[in-house]
């Protein structure tokens, strides 16, 4: 048992150390700093700061060198995600083609999907966005309804989506659609990737309780994409959707973890600084915040261990998206809780406009975390039929 | 970085485990804990010769065979998931901790390889009728009767397996100390004149404790003088390591057992794990006993390397692992239904054992408390 990095590491964080030192200056520096999954500020600084990234070869890290990444082992790229949050770089955008599609494709596409879809997501020069949710298909996402039909060498493609990250920024979505209405559920559906650009395309954006409208709507309306543009087989889609859904964060769950360190000094530090750490009650739920998120951290290294040495992970893996969004919502009610009244007071209210703090958008916008990328409910599912082998309920 | 045990800390899982399926099965759990004494001294002699689990930790100088904390886990996890009714986490984790962390070379040369061997049973007495598992618990104070001798005078409660060790550790403090200050070790003999034992009747069977009487006591100083409280602290933390690990071996066994009965009993035409009550409940202990897992596992690592974590650490695991030992066992009790109160069935077992060692050294709020201070809220 050791938990220093081995040479080669050491080498590898150090020239990451190094890189980030040198080119995350100035304007890039001031913008440091993540505020969640859809944090749309500064946006084309951000998207800049994508491009010296994917410049300079750090997009992609985990992607075979044959389609231009550098064949990162997890080790790699779990060092790479951990200098990153450390220096506070700003919150990354790219993440659904680098982390999503990009590695669907490598795994399932076509050698002509490769060509044309791998080289801009690594350059940061094409956004992707996800089209899998529907109003009628949350967590049973097989009950999806938009309809792609084949019409000569084009799908043509109408329907709905919901929860749709950075719709309004995309080039390409990628989305499942269902192909046959005969079939059951989960055998009908076609992953297939559509332009936004498009008279078909139409977008609006979903105000959420933070005030702010990261996520959107988006409606088709016979919008159309070339017959090639399905990934895996017609019909064969679920299959495609899963496998996208598989490239859980494994790698990105230490930096996360640190993040998530990090935010709780802050509190503790409000704490201090207001004589909320007086309270013995909130003494008390600050050291199990504490050792929530050092816990965090061991289940992390665990987990990491054991991907690197067998490539796929055991229990303490299935735990840690229900693990984190859980202790991230207590952590909110606690910083609440600190900051007393004038944790109700807000930047902004009134005449349309409604500004949340750092902290305070924090604390609710983990109200979502325990419901979007399969809720606690569904994960509690997966954990006690897959992990611990207990019987599905039937249908 | 290796989180990760060895294959030859797995493969000594094993053969702990294979030695306790056969040696303390529940029917033995169930006739030592009716006991006074708590242990069967034939396995106790099986531990030591065949396993070398008494010496595993001590240094080979003094008899033992030089593994760490570690290893240590590794084992103590198991008896945790066994039940194992017998004096070793007072000889090992507390009283040769102790004397490793106080006593002088000379000291841990005549002491340690009794243990070592299993012919010395030991403990470490220095909780009181006060019940405070801090410092200022300690109140007994040790008269010096000159040239180096000493005797002992005042209760001492709640010693685990006071009444059969051979050989007792005692913090007492100095006439007229108070805090952290004036705190030394003696060591005093099991059958020493003045002392009297009285045996615990206790609601965890399995965990054998006693009430020790000390009437101008016999004892020798162990370590220097005075400045004994930051060895006791450190065997403090260590203990509660070692705790955490059993706590781990423990929780895992209930969630298998809620996990194993939930698929087959049938009720309303199908297994009750079929229900997302009872699944999600699973779900939850299995989030739990895994993190335990991590935070005992790196606790033993820290406490191998006794660096600068191992105090916050301590306090981090301890008041996890006890939350989910005694979450999985109250469940797992819950998952049964009513067969899961019987006294027939291992659940209360398992579930007193739970609450025994969620509050021996400090019950979670406490060890927040701690952890607060040792990280600077």
């Amino acid at each position: 048992m050791d938990f220093r990095d081995t040479p080669e590491e050491a080498a590898f964080r150090d020239e990451v150390r190094t890189w980030l030192a040198e080119n995350l200056v100035g304007e890039f520096a001031a913008i440091g700093g993540g505020r969640g999954t859809a944090d749309e500020e500064h946006w084309d600084l951000r998207m800049e700061w994508e491009r010296k990234l994917g410049d300079a070869g750090w997009i992609g890290l985990s992607w075979p060198k044959e389609y231009g990444g550098r064949g990162a082992t997890f080790s790699q790229q779990a060092i790479f995600n951990e200098e990153y949050v450390k220096a506070n770089a700003p919150g990354r955008i790219t993440f659904f083609g680098e982390g999503l599609l990009g590695p669907t494709l490598v795994a399932m596409g076509t050698e002509a999907q490769k060509q044309r879809f791998l080289p801009p997501i690594l350059k940061a020069t094409e956004l992707w966005c996800q089209g899998y949710s529907e109003p009628d298909a949350g967590s049973d996402l097989a009950n999806v309804k938009t309809r792609a039909v084949l019409d000569g060498d084009e799908w043509v493609i109408t329907g709905q989506k919901v929860w749709t990250t950075f719709a309004h920024h995309a080039d390409w979505c990628f989305v499942i659609t269902r192909t046959d209405f005969d079939a059951p559920a989960h055998q009908g559906i076609s992953y297939i990737l559509v332009p936004m650009d498009q008279p078909g395309v139409t977008y609006r954006p979903l105000r959420q309780m933070t005030g702010a409208g990261e996520f959107n709507e988006v409606f088709f309306d016979e919008a159309r994409t070339p017959a090639d543009m399905v990934v895996g087989e017609v019909n064969g889609g679920w299959k495609t959707a899963m496998t996208t859904l598989g490239f859980e964060r494994g790698t990105a769950f230490m930096a996360m973890q640190l993040a998530f360190e990090r935010e709780w000094r802050n509190i503790a530090d409000i704490a201090r600084k207001n004589g909320a750490a007086e309270d013995p009650n909130i003494r008390d739920r600050l050291a199990r915040a504490y050792t929530g998120v050092r816990v965090m951290a061991y289940n992390g290294m665990r987990m990491q261990t054991a991907l690197a040495k067998t490539g796929s992970v055991g229990p303490e893996a299935s735990i840690g998206k229900l693990y984190w969004s859980n202790w991230h919502r207590n952590l909110g009610e606690l910083a609440m809780d600190i900051l007393g009244p004038a944790g109700q007071i807000v930047p902004k209210a009134g005449d349309g406009e409604y500004v949340l703090d750092d902290v305070q958008r924090s604390y609710m916008f983990a109200r979502s975390e325990t419901i979007y990328a399969g809720s606690s409910e569904i994960q509690r599912n997966i954990i006690g039929e897959r992990v611990l082998g207990l019987p599905r309920e039937p249908r | 970085m290796n989180f990760a045990f060895s294959e030859e800390q797995e493969e000594l899982r094993r053969s702990v485990r294979r030695f306790l399926e056969d040696k303390s099965p529940s029917a033995e759990v169930r006739r030592l804990m009716e006991t006074t004494d708590g242990y069967d001294p034939k396995v106790w002699a099986q531990m030591a010769n065949e396993l070398g689990l008494q010496s595993l930790h001590i240094p080979e100088e003094y008899g033992g065979q030089g593994f760490s904390f570690v290893e240590l886990v590794v084992v103590l996890e198991e008896m945790g998931r066994a039940l194992l009714t017998a004096p070793y986490f007072s000889s090992v984790c507390l009283a040769a901790n102790a004397i490793l962390n106080a006593g002088t070379d000379e000291q841990k040369s005549a002491l340690l390889p009794g243990i070592a061997s299993g012919e010395t049973i030991a403990t470490l007495a220095f909780t009181e009728p006060s019940g405070k598992w801090d410092a200022n618990g300690i109140t007994m104070e040790a008269s010096s009767s000159g040239s180096g001798a000493y005797t002992l005078s005042g209760t001492k409660m709640f010693v685990l397996d006071g009444h059969t060790a051979n050989l007792i550790v005692v913090a007492a403090r100095a006439a007229g100390s108070g805090g952290t200050e004036g705190i030394s070790f003696f060591t005093v003999d099991g059958d020493a004149a003045g002392l009297t034992r009285t045996a615990l009747p206790t609601m965890d069977q399995t965990r054998k404790q006693a009430k020790l009487e000390f009437s101008n006591v016999p004892a020798q100083l162990l370590g220097s003088e005075g400045d004994g409280w930051a060895a006791l602290s450190k065997t403090l933390d260590q203990a509660a390591v070692c705790l955490a690990a059993e706590q781990v071996g423990g929780a895992q066994k209930c969630l298998d057992m809620s996990v194993d009965y939930a698929k087959v009993r049938i009720q309303f035409g199908r297994p009750i794990g079929s229900f997302q009550a009872i699944k999600h409940k699973c779900a939850d202990m299995l989030l739990e006993v895994e993190s335990s897992k991590s935070a005992a596992y790196y606790a033993g690592w820290a406490a191998a390397e006794d660096n600068d974590e191992l105090p916050v650490v301590a306090s981090l695991a301890k008041s996890y692992c006890s939350e989910a030992y005694f979450h999985a066992a109250a469940e797992n009790i819950q998952i049964h239904g009513g067969i899961g109160f019987t006294w027939e069935h291992d659940a209360h077992l398992y579930f007193k054992r739970a609450k025994s060692s969620e509050i021996l050294f400090g019950d979670p709020t406490y060890h927040r408390e701690l952890l607060a201070q040792r990280i600077g809220i």
